[in-house]
């Protein structure tokens, strides 16, 4: 899932300090689930933006409140067009995609990034949430022994760790895994040793320019007025 | 034919030297030109590193050309950190073209433990592509398979960390770089010449060379230092306690005591093809610690 943490309030506030009306869309979904951005954190950022205004009575802005299932999906965008009459500015909790398909939705309403987007992770315990994918476009976890290199080394390099690691730990941060060392372990143990000894070629970044775009219409059920 | 005088010298059989110097940060080169003049007919060939630390310099190859211009036998280190395989190519033409034939490929520090924490990795390639990567070269071929006028030679090194505390996976990395082309190794700092035995006894099934890395250490502190915050870096409690017990101010000298008789050991026992001398910095002492290796008995 998408891993994005809030904003802090002051970088919100100064965001929305040109604009009166000023309406709040949290997203059901990833943000939700990593705490950053669904229902509840939409109330909770609501009332301490009411709170600080409150204390600070110079900026005077009307806030509203709203959540939608999936802010990447237009469908539950549209349930938004008759949330924004009037209004000034619009915050999405959602991530980065979400932001963005709410500004492609509403050409005329400036649309503000409440969270940073930080990962594509798991949750390894509660509340804690771990990097797992870069979403490189040309997967090799079955090289690798399902450990991700180009996410979990900090230099993302193919062939073997660097000379950094101590005590099974990156050079970056003593809390952190040398990925190299955890794929070393895991092949040895499934018996693939020859995978950790094979060269890896450079990596094929024609996989990933920006922006992708993929087409599969054919794996996506139709919906009734796309049937 | 050697592509390089310090490649003869490899292939001679001799015990061989090398240092390295860090360019300065800035334009004023007085200092390194210094460095240059007292240290190149002391040792075999002078590496210039590539931002060590991931820490902003005068470039290693702007290094290395005012070595040859001065009459020393410059390496240029060459990090993964900084470039991509276009740039890293174009610099190797430009290496070549210049004079400069010795290379180590390094992955290169982390961006994280430098002066510019924001920078952007780049990381395109890692060490042993790289060393393909100038094989490549070398055959008449760039990275994208498009034919080059006027073939580059190099006479290629890189790194082995043999006192690494997880060393099986170094050894497999040692093994590729050996396989994609890498003639001589220059080691992290050698500390527990047990270590250095052990991975001497292992690497001696290849047709490679091997210098010792030597770091010259200035005070327990630094020692302690160095444990905590330099990548790779694993200076033993038995050293730290040595420059401990020294009085104040003396901790340099003992740190060259450390580092003639660590050399004169490897020299004597032929444990490797050579040393590989790191002065971190203070780059004026190491003609001493070349002589002290000379004379000094060895004890400890």
């Amino acid at each position: 899932m998408i891993v994005a943490e809030p904003k802090p309030l002051d970088a919100i506030r100064q965001m929305i300090a040109p604009y009166s009306k000023v309406l709040i869309v949290g997203c059901g979904t990833c943000v939700t689930v990593c705490g950053a951005g669904g229902e509840r954190e939409v109330s909770f950022l609501h009332d301490k933006l009411r709170l600080a205004q409150a204390k600070n009575p110079d900026s005077i802005h009307n806030y509203f409140e709203y959540t939608v299932k999936r802010q990447c999906d237009p469908e539950f965008i549209d349930l938004l067009d008759a949330k924004t009459e009037g209004v000034d500015a619009i915050i999405s909790l959602a991530c980065g995609i979400g932001v963005q398909a709410i500004a492609e939705h509403f050409p005329d309403i400036p649309v503000l990034p409440g969270v940073n987007t930080t990962f594509n992770g798991m949750a390894s315990e509660y509340g804690v949430w771990d990097e797992r994918c870069a979403t490189c476009g040309d997967c090799c976890l079955d090289e690798t022994g399902g450990i991700c290199p180009i996410t979990r080394c900090t230099k993302g390099i193919l062939n073997g760790p660097c000379a950094g690691p101590k005590n099974g730990k990156c050079e970056v941060s003593k809390d952190m895994d040398c990925a190299w060392m955890l794929i070393y372990q895991r092949l040895e143990r499934l018996g693939q040793m020859d995978k950790m000894r094979r060269y890896y070629p450079a990596r094929n970044y024609q996989a990933v320019p920006r922006p992708r775009r993929i087409v599969v219409k054919s794996n996506v059920a139709a919906g009734e007025e796309n049937a | 034919m050697p592509n390089s005088l310090f490649e003869e010298k490899l292939d001679s059989g001799k015990f061989i030297l090398t240092t390295e110097i860090g360019p300065p940060k800035g334009c004023d080169i007085t200092e390194m030109i210094h460095h240059i003049d007292i240290l190149r007919d002391k040792v075999d060939a002078i590496n210039v590193t590539d931002h060590q630390s991931s820490v902003l310099r005068y470039p290693s190859l702007g290094g290395c050309l005012v070595v040859k211009e001065h009459g020393g036998e410059p390496i240029l280190q060459m990090t993964c950190r900084d470039r991509n395989r276009l740039a890293l190519q174009a610099d190797l033409m430009f290496a070549c073209q210049r004079g400069v034939h010795n290379v180590l490929t390094l992955t290169g520090d982390s961006i994280e433990v430098g002066d510019h924490k924001e920078a952007k990795p780049v990381f395109d390639i890692d060490s042993v592509q790289l060393i393909k990567l100038i094989r490549t070269l070398e055959s008449g071929f760039d990275m994208g398979g498009n034919e080059i006028t006027g073939v580059p030679s190099f006479c290629i090194g890189s790194t082995v960390h043999p006192e690494a505390d997880f060393i099986e996976p170094q050894l497999v990395k040692f093994d590729k770089k050996v396989s994609a082309g890498a003639q001589f190794f220059q080691t992290q700092g050698i500390f527990d010449l047990s270590k250095l035995r052990m991975f001497v006894q292992y690497a001696s099934q290849f047709p490679v060379k091997i210098l010792a890395g030597i770091i010259v250490l200035s005070s327990a502190r630094m020692a302690k230092y160095m444990n905590a915050n330099v990548p790779g870096i694993m200076v033993p409690q038995n050293l730290i306690d040595e420059l401990a017990a020294v009085e104040k101010g003396k901790g340099l000298a003992k740190g060259k005591e450390i580092a003639a008789r660590t050399i004169k050991t490897i020299e004597e026992e032929k444990l490797c093809h050579g040393v590989h001398l790191m002065a971190v910095g203070n780059e004026g002492i190491v003609p001493e610690i070349i002589e002290m290796a000379r004379s000094v008995s060895v004890k400890a």
